[in-house]
Order: C-alpha cells, then structure tokens, then sequence
C-alpha cells in the first residue's frame, strides 16, 4: 500500500532533484567525451583553442600515430598480458586460500584468519617490499614482478570468504563418498559454483592490472613499461624539460597534447567497455563484503 | 590444507618478511653488504634516523599536507556521498535512478593517470577553462593554474571527489535500501514531508553505518595509497611544496636518494601514526555514539 499525495512542493523537490542528477551524470561523463573528440580533432588545429561538443576538423591522424608507435604497442602488449595472466592467477590463488578457511574443519583455520587479518592494517611498506623484490627475490625486470607480488589480497579473500561460507557442507560431504578429494572438490565443485564472486574479484584485479603503472616504474628498469606508465610519461613531459618532450614531438605534425589524449583514450577505451556489462556483478560482490562488517 | 599453505607461504613473504625488515629503520642499512646481510649486519644507530626526520622541515610539510588534503577529502566527499545517496533514493524513476548510479561509479575504475591526464588538458593555457573565462571576458590572460600552489587544493578536492563520490556513496544507498519501507509509510500517514522524512527516517537509520565509515576514513588519514598517485601526477616543480606528501616524500627519498633507513623511518612513522589514528577514532566513537569496530 502506497499514499500518494504530492504537494506542489513534492514536485518542486523532485524536478530539481531530478535535474541535480543530470548534472552529475553530465559532469561525470563529459571528460570521457571531451577526451575523444580532441583526440579526433587535428591536432595543429587544436592548439588554436579546445572543442566543446564535436570536432572542428575532424582527423585520425593521431590514431594513425599511436597505432605504429612500437613503445605504445609494446606497452599494450604488457598490459594486456598482466591484466589476464595478473588477475585469473590471482583470482584463483585468493580463491583457494578463501575457501580453505571457510571449511570449519581446517586445522590452523583461526591463526590464517588472523594473519591475513593482520596484513590489512599493518605492512612493511615502500622500502622493505622494494629491497625485497629487488635484493631478495631479483625479480626487477622480469615479467613476473606483475603477477606473483600480486597474487593474494586480504579484501578480495575477505569477500570470497563470505560467500564461501553460503556454500553447504553437504555438496562436498557427498563428494567425499564418491572419492573425490579437497582439490577436485575446489575446482570441479566450488568455483562452478562461484561465478559470481569470482567474476567480481577478476574484475577488481584486472582493472587494477589494467591501470598499474608504479610498479612498472619501480621494478620495470626500463624495458617493462605498461600502457599507463607510457601515459605518466607523456603527461610529464608535459612540464618536464624540453629533452625529455622531445621524445614526444615528432614531424607529422602530431602535438605532445594529441598524443596524450589519444593515449587517454586508448587506456581507458577497454574498462568503459567491459564495465557496463560487469558493473552489477561486482556490485552484489561489493554488498557482501559490506554486510559482513 | 594443500590449497591454504601456498597462500600462507606468500603472506609470510611478502608480508611479514617485509614487517621483519622495518629493522632497518634502526639501522643505517648498507646496501654493499648484500642481501640478508644488509638486514643483519647493518650498523645499529638507535632513533638517529627519526631524529633526523623530526629535524627536516621538508618531512613536516609533508606530513601536513597529508592531514590537510585527507581532512579537505573527507569533509568535502564524506557529506557529499551521504546527500547523493540520499537524494538517489528520492528518485521515483528506477531506470533513471539505476542509470545514474551506474554512471556514478565509473570514474572509480578509471586511472588516476587519466583523471591527471584531464586536468592537465583542460587547465593548460589554451585548454577549457582559461578559454571560458577568457570568453566571459573574467579574466583578460590565461591563469597558469597547473603552476600555481594556491590552485592545488582545490584540484586536489575536486578530482578526488569526481572520482569517489558513486564509490563511497555505495554503502550508503545500501543501508538506505535496507531500512523496513514501513517506517516510511508510517511518517507518510503522519504528514512528514520529503525533508522530514529524510531528517527522522532516512537519516537515523543509516546513522550506524556513517558513523563506522566516519571511523574508517578518520583512521585513513595517514594510509592513502590513492593519494600517492594523485599527487606524484600532479606534481611539478613549482608547486612541490604545496603537493609533497609522505608517500610521495618516502618515494623520493628512499627509492630516487636510495636512502633505505631513513625512508623506512618514515615509513613506519606513518604506521604507528595511523593505528594511533585508528584506535583513537574508534574509542572517541564508543564513548559518544557507542558504535565502534571492534
């Protein structure tokens, strides 16, 4: 049963509320879409001033640029390769650690809690890590400095834990008795099971692949730059000194600025892709993780 | 237990290994020594490094600034998100309202890189806004905007805003959609309003859940990992002073200066800073409101 009365003052509210919204919807997505039409905007012209709702000489000569540059496609390359191997290694690393501690009959089960706990608030922070990595393990400059210093994450085990724990006993109790044991359980029983959850965290760790550039920066010595990382560059070199510009000026007539945009573009394009198509499963993802608390 | 242990042998490494190394805060690591030895035959030289940090003019500015742009966030964003949520819900269209929350939380999954990318773009001499007001006739030369310290906090503030406002409203649209649709009926019956009912209704019912997210952002003040990107991106020579911040200042000293004990000093200056933060702000929230997280 619903009362439905509205006042003049009802509808004052709701029109300008409704309006308020807009404005925050055209606020939100207008960078995305001044970026684009800049970046197919000549790049000589644009420099006479910027362009508000469409090109005004329309040009793909930046697309053109950045599609044969070799530092940008081998930049791809590498963000594309740590996106997938990155997040299904590490979708299924926290996995297994989530749903081992979910089990009731895991000896240890309270100690692992509480050391992934701990590792939430307290860490070694920049420098240890980095001479770790660095000193210890030698991992600068290899390709696997991506994925194995990224394998775990307490939040995401956290939120698998959670629904983990919704999964009955009794599935894997009757496996048992039709001989199946705990890693056949996990891989034939478990994740089917937990497409939802496991999309969700894949989705976390894949845009957080997809947008890493610090790590590149701190262990990639110069031959590991990713897609973001490219675009740091670019960005300042913006203030930097004209050598280091330099690097961005070239005789196409392509300006520093329209190389930025359409890297902008280009790094960006594949999450305002995906995202409408997996925004709701990891908002169910982001519910359960917020209910635990 | 063969599924748990590989994972337990990771945290030990890549986690409490790195705790252990913290040691190093008290000693003057010597990178030449190699390896292990670094960590265990380093010259023991007590507080020194901290001494040292609590001489530097530089570690202060920077240390203020962290609480200066981290309380202009969270007085900024933190009541933002609570109004957007609420006035979400005010929304009667369920397409509209779905629509915007979507749109909403896109800017969360976009790189900081970008978000720099665009203020850089668009604050340029040429870019957007000098051409706007030079239309309007407001201003009659550009304003150098992205080299002028004055203009950092609010960049800071508002692009951080732009980026988590959706995020950070998603709880509260949460706890918003949980409250029993009864009490909504029953303030209509009793002639409340669209703002009495968000004063004594809406607002009351989520009161848990700011108030323990109040708790997270306080004992967040310190730790923003977010931050470092935001502020290493924006930063140039002429407004370094105004965008230091301790990470950014643990960055340019430990890893450009390669001076591992002194960085590693402040690092973990800014650990205990923020459990203090932490337990601080939980026990002045039990004694008032009488929520806390633990």
């Amino acid at each position: 049963m619903r009362i439905r009365r509205r006042s003049t003052g009802d509808i004052v509210f709701d029109i300008l509320n409704n309006l308020f919204m807009l404005i925050i919807v055209i606020i939100t997505l207008y960078p995305f879409y001044y970026i684009i039409i800049s970046s197919f905007n000549d790049p000589i012209d644009l420099l006479k001033g910027p362009v508000y709702l469409w090109p005004r000489k329309f040009s793909v000569v930046n697309y053109i640029y950045i599609f044969q540059e070799k530092a940008i496609l081998n930049a791809t390359f590498i963000t594309v390769a740590r996106t997938v191997i990155g997040s299904a290694t590490a979708v299924l690393f926290t996995a297994a650690f989530a749903y081992g501690i979910s089990r009731k009959w895991l000896i240890g089960r309270k100690l692992f809690i509480k050391m992934a706990i701990v590792t939430m608030y307290f860490s070694g922070g920049l420098i240890p890590t980095y001479l770790l990595i660095t000193r210890f393990l030698n991992l600068a400059g290899n390709f696997l400095v991506f994925i194995i210093p990224n394998l775990f994450n307490a939040y995401n085990a956290f939120i698998m834990y959670s629904f983990f724990k919704g999964i009955p006993v009794e599935i894997e109790e009757s496996a048992k008795i039709d001989g199946a044991n705990d890693i056949i359980i996990f891989f034939k029983l478990i994740l089917p099971l937990s497409l939802p959850i496991l999309a969700t965290i894949a989705l976390f760790n894949g845009v957080w692949h997809w947008n890493s550039w610090f790590d590149a920066l701190l262990y990639g010595e110069g031959k590991l730059e990713t897609l973001p990382l490219y675009l740091v560059r670019a960005i300042q070199s913006a203030t930097a000194s004209a050598a280091e510009a330099g690097r961005f000026v070239s005789t196409t007539g392509i300006t520093s600025t329209s190389i930025r945009l359409t890297t902008m573009v280009v790094t960006t394009f594949p999450i305002t892709i995906v995202y409408p198509f997996l925004q709701k499963y990891f908002v169910k993802g982001i519910m359960i993780g917020a209910l635990k608390d | 237990m063969i599924l748990v242990l590989p994972v337990v042998l990771w945290m030990i490494i890549f986690n409490y290994l790195p705790m252990l190394g913290l040691i190093i805060a008290f000693k003057e690591y010597d990178p030449f020594l190699g390896p292990l030895k670094g960590f265990l035959e380093s010259r023991w030289v007590g507080i020194d490094n901290f001494k040292e940090m609590f001489m530097d003019k530089y570690f202060w500015q920077a240390f203020w600034n962290t609480i200066y742009y981290s309380v202009l966030n969270l007085i900024v964003g933190f009541p933002f998100a609570i109004l957007f949520a609420i006035l979400l819900n005010e929304i009667q269209s369920m397409w509209y309202k779905r629509f915007v929350q979507t749109v909403s939380y896109l800017p969360y999954f976009i790189s900081w890189v970008f978000v720099i990318g665009y203020i850089y773009i668009i604050l340029a001499d040429n870019g957007i806004v000098n051409d706007i007001l030079l239309k309007l006739h407001i201003i009659d030369k550009p304003i150098p905007f992205l080299v002028t310290p004055d203009f950092v906090p609010p960049i800071v503030v508002l692009s951080n805003l732009w980026k988590s406002f959706g995020w950070n409203a998603i709880i509260f649209i949460a706890a918003i959609t949980n409250i029993d649709p009864t009490l909504f009926e029953a303030a209509i019956v009793d002639g409340a309003g669209r703002f009495a009912r968000i004063r004594y209704v809406t607002l009351p019912s989520i009161k848990p859940t700011i108030i323990i997210l109040l708790i997270f952002n306080i004992a967040g003040i310190m730790t923003n990992y977010g931050m470092f990107e935001q502020m290493y991106l924006l930063s140039n020579g002429a407004i370094q002073d105004a965008t230091e911040i301790i990470d950014t200042y643990t960055f340019k000293i430990g890893i450009v200066l390669s001076r591992f004990s002194y960085a590693t000093a402040v690092g973990l200056f800014r650990s205990v800073a923020a459990v203090v933060l932490l337990v601080c702000a939980n026990s002045i929230s039990k004694k008032l409101t009488g929520e806390s997280l633990y």
